[in-house]
């Protein structure tokens, strides 16, 4: 298993339900946890409303799978990245997201927060350092 | 003829919202109507919610509620002049219309 270790990001730009994008890249985060990578998440465009909290789908009759990212920290998924630019351009601001932790071990399961606010600028940077770079 | 102008796409990704203004706005009595994805442009702080509001002064505009819900969206972000809608009333805007014209 001593296999190299890549830097995995997953780029995400769509807003959830009305497409499929949003779901599918979700999905496919948690399958790519089980093997051994350093897995980013970044959120840009429409991509940050994917983590608005208090969705509610019953009337839309389809699955809210928002309650899922509240799960990545248990899949050792904590680096998170949200661009400030793309929640301005929305009204949107840090508050209107889901509160998203991780449990470190090392610091007696301290929880520490997953969500990072980059600039576009620190955005870039992300995708620069990274081997991978997964779209949806 | 009355036209309920129907737009189900982010106005940040694509410029279906900008253009049923456009029209919209420059032809007879009509309406537009918000969902999916539309529903974004509904609300309060955004960029694009000037251009919305100036829509307002010449064509009533309505969004659809459970599209708002399952974003996370309550009715007090949504700009002010816009009614919100249940599936009912989507209904009754498609009756009340001559035809329905949909801006993907």
């Amino acid at each position: 298993m001593s296999e190299t270790i890549k830097k995995f990001l997953y780029l995400n730009r769509r807003a959830p339900y009305g497409t499929i994008y949003a779901w599918e890249s979700l999905e496919v985060v948690l399958i790519g946890a089980a093997f051994d990578q350093d897995v980013s998440l970044a959120f840009v465009d429409d991509g940050v409303f994917q983590l608005t909290k208090d969705q509610s789908t019953s009337e839309i009759g389809m699955k809210n799978f928002s309650p899922t990212y509240a799960a990545l920290g248990d899949y050792e998924v904590k680096k998170i990245y949200v661009e400030k630019e793309s929640l301005e351009a929305r009204g949107l601001t840090l508050d209107d997201l889901q509160h998203l932790v991780w449990e470190d071990e090392d610091d007696d399961y301290a929880e520490k927060d997953s969500i990072h606010l980059v600039t576009r600028a620190e955005m870039a940077a992300i995708m620069d350092e990274s081997d991978v770079v997964f779209s949806f | 003829m009355s036209t309920l102008h129907t737009v189900n796409k982010s106005p940040f990704e694509k410029p279906s919202l900008q253009s049923c203004l456009d029209y919209a706005g420059s032809g007879g009595a009509g309406a537009v109507l918000l969902l999916e994805d539309g529903v974004y442009a509904a609300l309060t702080g955004t960029s694009v919610e000037q251009r919305v509001k100036s829509a307002l002064d010449s064509v009533k505009v309505y969004v659809l509620g459970p599209d708002l819900k399952a974003r996370g969206f309550a009715e007090e972000r949504v700009i002010e002049g816009i009614s919100v809608v249940d599936y009912a009333g989507f209904v009754d805007l498609a009756a009340e219309n001559d035809k329905v014209q949909a801006w993907l």
